[in-house]
Formats: structure tokens, sequence, C-alpha cells
């Protein structure tokens, strides 16, 4: 069992953090990679991308939001309690690199993913601006960690009720604008991604973004993960999970995701059914 | 005495009792229900106990099968069981999915001129017999060496080396990736061919011998075979398996509904997807139902369509019956279950629909012209043949090719040109000081038997240097 140390809740306790003993684990991840949980014995494998690590207290981050039955479960369990399964650290890590001024944009739980990687580049000598967004005010998660990791911080709003009114790639176009920028990273919503790569495209700003694609064993072995990439197909597991941003065929990745929408949506009901509750008003994903 | 041979070769192989096939292909229930002790009994009595046993000889492992049948015959089903433990430590594993017709029952003097005796059946009820009555004392471990070993990879060939050196005295840690122990024969074999419960009271035999099992550990990821050394690790043995799944490479393979044997059959055997929604990972259940290739994986996931629900499950092979690479009782069993077969056929695009599913796929008609690479007539596309069939879900299952997980992160471990590692045949040495490897990440994908076989000889090998150095 892999025991929570510390569970916090945020964004009115849609997105959940937990903070996992894994001290194999923690010894070796590096930002940008991922972990494989499995709550019970009839649970569902789920890869995430940790949010951070603590070697030298042997634990893991990670930050979900609750979307399913099987983050659902996840929420469920309280510190003391524990995963039965973590697998990891899995997927390549981010390449850092001291390249100049940088762009890190974020959105959603994304965000989480994305401090590590802000914090890495700041720490190599890069100028990193980042931008994040949310739905609005209460579901932005990390605002204060963002703050610290990077050198300027924007945030956007989609209703206008903190920051910038709109989405992250209003502030992404200003941000390129003011030229000088030699690389951005994107983690998010697919369709965020999408159009932060779009817009990098047009100024020839090398991107990279950070894939959540369904898969099972994480390790190379299924095949499930795969998208394709420049016209390839790459495994998101041990390829990935980051790819360049501009070669990256995000439609048929949201495609894929889809693949047990029905299941899944059948499956949460009828846990939370189970359970005498409601599912959660905000679950739907941050709009680019 | 020519009275008693004939006596013997009056007696007919004894049939498995089985599920009826129309029953068993919409249930996960072992498709054999297993044989009586009279029946074992009365098959092992057609051995002939040759004095210079063929069958042994096929037998990767070197079983000693006129020795333990002997036992049978005699219904001491205790001593056959421990006699069978001598060479092989999974034997109700084997009993179950072995080739034998290309093994041991293949080289039987008595199926020179009638049916071979049934080897694999009597070696199946002896472990059945064993795992339910718990006679036979577990072979005795040598002294303590102080010696340590990792296995990495749970499938046959680490389980094989991980029960080898236990009994040689050896202290011994198996390393799993995933959650649960067993490498293929619990993610690939489905329920129907090999109960769980079967590997895992083979897992835990091997705990009881004083072994260890680490699941989640992905070895080149969690701990690299650097870092085993530096925990005091002796030797480290790599039964990783293939596992990196081959797809066809024609348009439209990444619609949804579209899997690779590894990612269908693991939804359903490992991630119990058959059991949704009590377990929770889902699965496509396909109505009609394509599986592309004929080997016994193919089989695998064909009848594991049918009992998800399928309608129609079709296996689309490019050669031609004569090349069809599964056991000849998968084959036999999937064909009464109703899979269809269409041979000489080869996939040239997948069809899907405005959500991204698949709904059809285009394909040629082959005929077979000169031996390839492979020894096999190779399949020549036919000008004009295009068809279309219809499916709602398609399974790839042409193989697998070396996964790089591990064989990237680790220095010093030579790879040959398609990237399986270099060992040698005999002693399964790899170029990386005290490092040994077997399995299909060395042959690329074969038998769970000759996996063993391969585990045997790196076992040998890996004591001999326990014991005298490199």
């Amino acid at each position: 069992m892999f025991k929570i140390v510390k569970r916090e809740e945020m964004a009115q306790g849609t997105v959940i953090l937990n903070e996992i003993e894994a001290p194999l684990i923690a010894k070796k991840a590096q930002p940008g990679q991922f972990v494989i949980l499995k709550a019970n014995e009839t649970g569902e494998r789920i890869p995430l991308t940790m949010a951070d690590t603590d070697p030298e207290n042997g634990t893991i981050t990670v930050i979900y939001m609750v979307v399913g039955k099987s983050t659902a479960l996840f929420s469920d369990l309280k510190v003391g309690d524990g995963y039965q399964d973590v697998i990891g650290p899995l997927g390549k890590a981010t390449h850092l690199e001291k390249v100049g001024n940088v762009v890190c944009v974020g959105g959603g739980t994304g965000v989480a993913v994305l401090h590590p990687i802000t914090r890495a580049l700041k720490e190599v000598g890069n100028h990193v601006t980042c931008i994040i967004g949310a739905r609005n005010k209460d579901l932005l998660i990390l605002e204060e960690k963002m703050r610290t990791a990077s050198n300027d911080l924007r945030i956007c709003t989609d209703d206008g009720s903190y920051g910038h009114h709109g989405f992250v790639t209003d502030v992404l176009r200003e941000v390129l604008e003011q030229g000088d920028i030699a690389f951005c990273v994107a983690i998010g919503p697919v369709p965020m991604m999408k159009f932060v790569s779009k817009m990098t495209k047009e100024y020839g700003v090398k991107t990279l973004v950070s894939l959540n694609p369904i898969m099972i064993d994480g390790t190379g072995m299924c095949g499930g993960c795969r998208v394709s990439v420049g016209g390839a197909t790459k495994f998101a597991c041990v390829d990935g999970p980051e790819f360049d941003g501009h070669e990256v065929d995000y439609d048929g990745l949201m495609l894929r995701l889809q693949a047990y929408a029905e299941d899944e949506k059948k499956s949460y009901e009828e846990h939370l059914a189970a359970k005498g509750g409601k599912p959660c008003k905000i679950h739907a994903p941050v709009a680019p | 005495m020519a009275e008693e041979k004939e006596k013997k070769e009056a007696i007919p192989r004894q049939p498995m009792p089985e599920q009826k096939p129309e029953v068993r292909a919409r249930n996960f229930d072992e498709v054999p229900t297993g044989q009586s002790p009279e029946m074992a009994i009365r098959e092992a009595q057609r051995c002939m106990e040759c004095k210079k046993p063929a069958c042994v000889e096929g037998c990767p492992v070197e079983i000693d099968i006129p020795g333990f049948i002997k036992f049978v015959k005699e219904g001491d089903f205790t001593s056959a069981i421990t006699k069978i433990w001598e060479k092989s430590t999974l034997p109700a594993v084997c009993g179950r999915v072995c080739p034998q017709e290309m093994q041991c029952e293949g080289r039987c003097i008595v199926g020179k001129k009638g049916d071979p005796v049934a080897i694999g059946n009597i070696e199946r009820f002896v472990a059945d017999y064993e795992r339910k009555h718990k006679k036979a004392s577990l072979p005795e471990r040598a002294a303590p060496t102080g010696k340590k070993v990792a296995v990495v990879g749970s499938g046959p060939s680490g389980l094989t080396v991980a029960g080898d050196l236990l009994l040689k005295g050896h202290d011994v840690t198996v390393f799993e990736a995933f959650h649960k122990p067993g490498g293929v024969l619990v993610y690939g074999i489905p329920e129907f061919r090999l109960p769980k419960e079967i590997v895992f009271s083979e897992v835990a035999g091997l705990e009881a011998m004083g072994g260890t099992v680490e699941c989640n550990a992905v070895i080149g990821r969690t701990v690299s075979i650097d870092e085993l050394f530096e925990q005091g690790y002796n030797a480290v043995y790599l039964g990783v398996g293939a596992g990196l799944p081959r797809f066809l490479g024609v348009p439209g393979e990444n619609l949804i509904g579209i899997f690779s044997a590894n990612e269908y059959l693991t939804r359903s055997n490992l991630m119990k997807a058959y059991l949704y929604p009590e377990f929770d990972t889902p699965i496509i259940r396909g109505k009609k139902v394509i599986t592309l290739g004929a080997g016994n994986v193919a089989m695998d996931s064909a009848r594991t369509a049918l009992r998800l629900g399928a309608e129609k499950s079709l296996i689309v092979y490019r050669r031609s019956r004569q090349e069809v690479p599964a056991r000849a009782a998968e084959v036999h069993h999937a064909e009464e279950e109703g899979v269809e077969f269409h041979f000489l056929t080869a996939p040239t695009k997948f069809i899907g629909n405005e959500k991204g599913r698949v709904t059809g796929m285009e394909g040629l008609k082959m005929e077979l012209g000169e031996p390839d690479q492979s020894g096999r007539r190779r399949p020549i596309p036919m000008k004009g043949s295009e068809f279309e069939l219809e499916c709602d879900l398609a399974i790839i299952a042409v193989g697998a090719g070396p996964n790089p997980l591990l064989t990237q992160s680790t220095e010093g471990l030579e790879l040959n040109k398609w990237g399986y590692i270099l060992a040698d045949a005999k002693t399964g040495k790899t170029s990386k000081r005290g490092v040994w490897a077997g399995g299909d990440i060395v042959t690329g994908s074969a038998t769970v038997i000759l996996a063993m076989g391969a585990g045997r000889e790196a076992a040998n090998s890996m004591h001999d240097y326990l014991t005298w150095g490199w």
C-alpha cells in the first residue's frame, strides 16, 4: 500500500491534491514524468503526471480533477489510507535547457503538471513568463506556487472574475508579440494545447505539450496511448508524455479520449447513486 | 509380452472432457473441465515406457515423462508430481499451454501408428490433483549460499529461474512491472485457457519456498540494473518479454475500436474488464470483430471477443491454413466455438465514422509465392481482389517487438539489430557481467515452454557463476 500523507481540496473541492509515500519513485522522478495509480483491487490503472516530488521524505504529489468513478474513488481516500498500487516514474523527463525567454501556459489541472517544469526551467536560468487560466477565480489552482516558480505570472479567467477576462491565448499573443520568446510549454485541456500550439507556430516558437491519453500499462506494452505525431504513431507512455506541440494530431487525440465516454459516464453515475450523492456541477475542463 | 502390447495399443486416447462449444463461447470458465483419476490412469497405461524416450528429447525442460507417467499408472499421483517438479516448476501451466504436438507428443512412439499418449493432459491432471490435495512436500532447498539474485519479469522464464535458484539455496527476488505477478500468463492468456488462480498458486509456491515477489517495480525506471548490483544483488536475470505490440501500418489504425492484442487481452485478463462493471476497467464489446493474425494470441483474442458478446468473430490471416502458427488445439477450439477463418487475406485500410470509431476494413486477397526468410511461402497481393468487411472492433495480433524501456536504460547490454538482447544460446549470458537474459526478450515472441527452457539453462549458468565466478 502507498500511504497518503497529505490531502488537500482545491477549486471548490473539484480538484484534489494527494501527497503519497513512494520513496523509490520520489528518488528517481524528474519533472514531466508520470505515475500510474490504482485505488483498490477492482480499480482502473490511471496515469497522472506528477505535480511534485520530495526525495528526502520519500513522497510524490499528484493533483487531479474528479471527473469519473476512478478519480472519485481516489478522492474518497483520506490521509492514512493508501493506493493499492503506484507505478513509476514513467515516461521521459522534460528536457531542461537555458534558452532565454520561455513562456509556460497552463489550464485547469494542467497547471499542477506545469508547476515543476516551470520551476525547473527558471532554475536552469531562463526568464519564465507564466500564463495560467481557469473558468473562474474559484477554480484557479496553485496561484502562489506558480508566482514563485516563474518570473512573471499572468492570470486569465473565462468570466473575468480574476485577472484578464478571456482565454490564455489572448495573453499569449501579447507575450509573443513582444518578441524574443525562445520556447513555450503548454499543459492543459487538449483544446487549449491545440490553440496554443497553433498560435506559437505562427510565431515560429518551439512548443512542448504534455499528453495524457488513455493507457493501461504505461511501459509501452499495450499501445492504447498511441497518438499521431508528425504523421508517425507514437506511444505517449514511452515516447512521451511530452511531444512537439506543432506536430501532434489533437483532433485524433480528442476522439481517442472519448473511447469509453459512455461507459465512464454511466459508471460514475452508478457510483454516485450508490453513495447517495450527486455529481460535481463543475467537472468540465477549462475551455481554451 | 506380445499380448500385453496388443492390449496397450487397444486403449484409445482418453478424451478431455470439455464444456460444449455453444456454452463455453459465452463464458470465461476454463474450456477443458479436467480428467478423472481413472481416465488419467487409463491414458497413462498407453505409455510404452520406451528405453530411449523420444518424448523427453522433445521437451525443452527435459521432464522425465515415462518416469512420472509410471507413477500415474500406479495411481501414485504424489510421486508423479514430485518427479515433474524435478524439472518443471509450472506443470499446471505447461499441461495447458504447451504445443505438445510439436514437442513431447509429436515425438511419442505410440503416435507413430495412432494417437500419441496425451502427455499434456496427464501432466495437467497430476498438477491439478496436487493443487487440490496438497500431499507432496515442496522440493528441498539446498543450504543457503548467501548469494542474492534479482529476476526481472515474472513470466514463465523468470518464474523458472526463480524456482531453480531458490532450490539451489540462493536468495531470490522477482521484480514485476505490473501490479500482479505472472507476466504473459496473467495479462495475456485468457482465463478460459489458463485460470489465473493456477498462476497465482504457482507464484505462492515460490514464496513458500522463500522467494520474494515485488510488484509495481519497473526495472529500468523505478530501479536500474546497476542499482540492483549496488543493493547487493550478485546476479540478475532479465526475462522481461517482448512486449512492444506491432501494428500493421495501414491507414485508419488509430481509430477507436482498434486494439493491439496486448491491450485487448490485458484489459480483459489482467484488469478483468470481462467482469465490468464489477471491475472498473472498460472494454469495447464489439458485435462484429476482426482479429488480424493467426497465432495463439490471435486465437485468444477472437475467442475472448465471442465471450464478450460478439455475433461474428473473424480471423483474417494473410497466409493459408498450413502456415497458421497457433497450437492445433487452439485453432480447433476456436473453430468449434464459431470463429470464422479468412485465409490469404490482408488488410489495406480501416474505415471509421465521424466519431472516430472503426466501422470496417478494406483488404486484398493474397496468393502464396516463394518461401521467405521464415521458410513460409510469402503472401503476394492479387490484383483486383479488393474487398470490404464490416467490423466495430479490430484486434491486431501480428506479434510483438522488443520493448526498449529496460534495454535503453542499461549500459553495457548489447542488443542485436532488431533490439533483442544478445545472449549466449547455451547459457543465456549477456555482454554485461553478472546479467543473464532469456525468453521473448532474447528470441522474439515464442512459447511459454521455450521461455522456461531458456530460464532453466540460464539458472544453471547463474548457479555456476554464483559458485565459481564469471
